[in-house]
């Protein structure tokens, strides 16, 4: 299969990784898994959560599928005000070979210490570092900025993209008054090494990712950027990675539940010229 | 056999542990000279910053006793970035067990640093770490300092410009990429050298 897929990517350099074709990396296929109370559930527009399986079960299911990275979200964490019980992330570190990212409720360097020492290879930091931007730097020099992510949940207000926190309840979730796009430059600057966009206009919907706002996003965004919400179809992800040049593609109802097998994803995607890793 | 993890002062090494566990092998993670000495094989991860690790292996007196091993090490990620001679990163000196200096990746548009994600290598020589490998291993990549290619590199790979991902300088061997985290291709690098010679 790795042939067939080298030879493809190069008859249509176009899609390649950096259109020159001056790197190997390939594009990153993303599961999420939205966690809560030990298991993996998925709502429509961040509501009514559905139970999609077990943790562990599901991370082992795409580690050996060919998924190129695991992102965990405690969606319960922020606004029930308590860290992640890391007790499930040495688990998922005992069987998987592929390197996941924890996101939820990690509000110091000790919490985001914890989760590494854990088995995680990355933390992801959305509602505290809005509240505490201070806390990206800290991590940055803690860990290095490899290891911190800034996750952001972005939706159109008045014309213009801004963004939410506390989103994994909708009783709970706030404006930030902050406008995406330069939330994006300010986190980098201090020290983020990755940028998940979450367009929640698309979360859910299946209709694809919000090519727009991820490509405005690319344009100001120096680090990998990783797009997040919308994801139904293989076109959607053939979309994103051409027209917003995104280092990475996020998406979870799409693969629990089995309407795209990640091999077939990404025999897609190497026919259309995206390089990426074979499964 | 005896496997030693030195305690360099990075943070996630559970991963390597467990990787490690997946082939059936037990490792004591330390900072002891003399549990680092006599170990079959040593193992040098590295998460962070060289500066911060070559401080830590110097207040822990570490620095001698890598420096004169003479049995297989690994050295993983920035761990095998401190087996070279110095580092662009806080300009520090490092090991000095192989030439070559890291340098930090230049940038430019679609070349993200850091250097992360999943890239592939190109055997550059005939070695018993790329045994069974094929042509082109994909490997989780990490980092925002590369090393130049030389003479040591066994395998090299390419992000604008082209760096070492595999190196070999006698019994010192090191993986720019995480093996630990990059499903089949990672765990036979890890394999070969725990039946490394």
């Amino acid at each position: 299969m790795s042939e067939s897929l080298s030879a493809s990517a190069a008859a249509k350099p176009s899609l390649a990784h950096a259109s020159t074709g001056a790197t190997g990396l390939a594009r990153r296929i993303i599961p999420c898994l939205d966690v809560r109370d030990g298991q993996v559930v998925k709502g429509v527009q961040f509501r009514d959560h559905r139970v999609m399986g077990e943790i562990v079960d599901l991370a082992r299911r795409y580690s050996e599928e060919g998924a190129d990275e695991l992102v965990f979200y405690d969606i319960t964490a922020s606004p029930e005000g308590r860290s992640v019980d890391h007790d499930w992330v040495s688990r998922v570190a005992e069987v998987i070979d592929i390197p996941f990212c924890v996101a939820g409720g990690i509000r110091s360097v000790e919490d985001a210490r914890r989760i590494l020492r854990a088995g995680a290879d990355k933390v992801s930091i959305n509602t505290p570092a809005v509240r505490d931007p201070d806390l990206v730097d800290a991590l940055a020099d803690a860990f290095g900025s490899q290891c911190v992510v800034v996750g952001i949940d972005s939706i159109v207000q008045d014309g213009a993209w801004t963004t939410r926190q506390m989103t994994g309840n909708p009783d709970t979730m706030e404006h930030t008054g902050l406008q995406t796009l330069a939330w994006i430059e300010g986190v980098v600057r201090r020290g983020a090494g990755e940028i998940v966009l979450n367009c929640m206009g698309s979360d859910g919907t299946r209709d694809g990712y919000d090519l727009e706002q991820l490509a405005a996003a690319r344009a100001v965004c120096q680090v990998p950027l990783i797009a997040s919400g919308g994801a139904g179809e293989a076109r959607h992800f053939t979309e994103v990675f051409a027209a917003a040049d995104v280092d990475g593609a996020l998406a979870a109802t799409v693969f629990h539940s089995g309407a795209l097998p990640i091999p077939e994803l990404k025999a897609t995607l190497a026919a259309a010229g995206v390089s990426v890793r074979p499964c | 056999m005896s496997l030693a993890i030195i305690d360099s002062g990075g943070a996630n090494i559970a991963s390597v542990r467990f990787a490690l566990q997946r082939l059936g092998a037990e490792s004591v993670f330390t900072a002891d000279p003399d549990v680092i000495r006599t170990a079959d094989r040593v193992i040098l991860p590295g998460v962070g910053a060289a500066a911060a690790a070559m401080h830590h292996l110097r207040a822990r007196g570490l620095v001698e006793c890598i420096r004169t091993l003479t049995q297989p090490v690994l050295g993983i990620c920035l761990g095998m970035q401190l087996l070279f001679d110095s580092s662009e990163e806080g300009d520090v000196d490092c090991l000095g067990l192989i030439p070559g200096r890291l340098r930090r990746f230049p940038g430019a548009p679609g070349l993200r640093v850091p250097h992360m994600g999943w890239n592939h290598a190109e055997p550059a020589k005939d070695d018993p770490l790329l045994d069974a490998l094929g042509r082109e291993p994909w490997f989780y990549f990490v980092h925002s300092y590369y090393a130049p290619v030389g003479e040591h590199t066994l395998a090299a790979c390419r992000h604008g410009i082209e760096f070492s991902a595999l190196v070999r300088q006698g019994n010192f061997r090191g993986a720019q990429f995480h093996p630990e985290r990059s499903a089949r291709d990672g765990s036979q690098v890890l394999k070969n050298f725990l039946e490394a010679a």
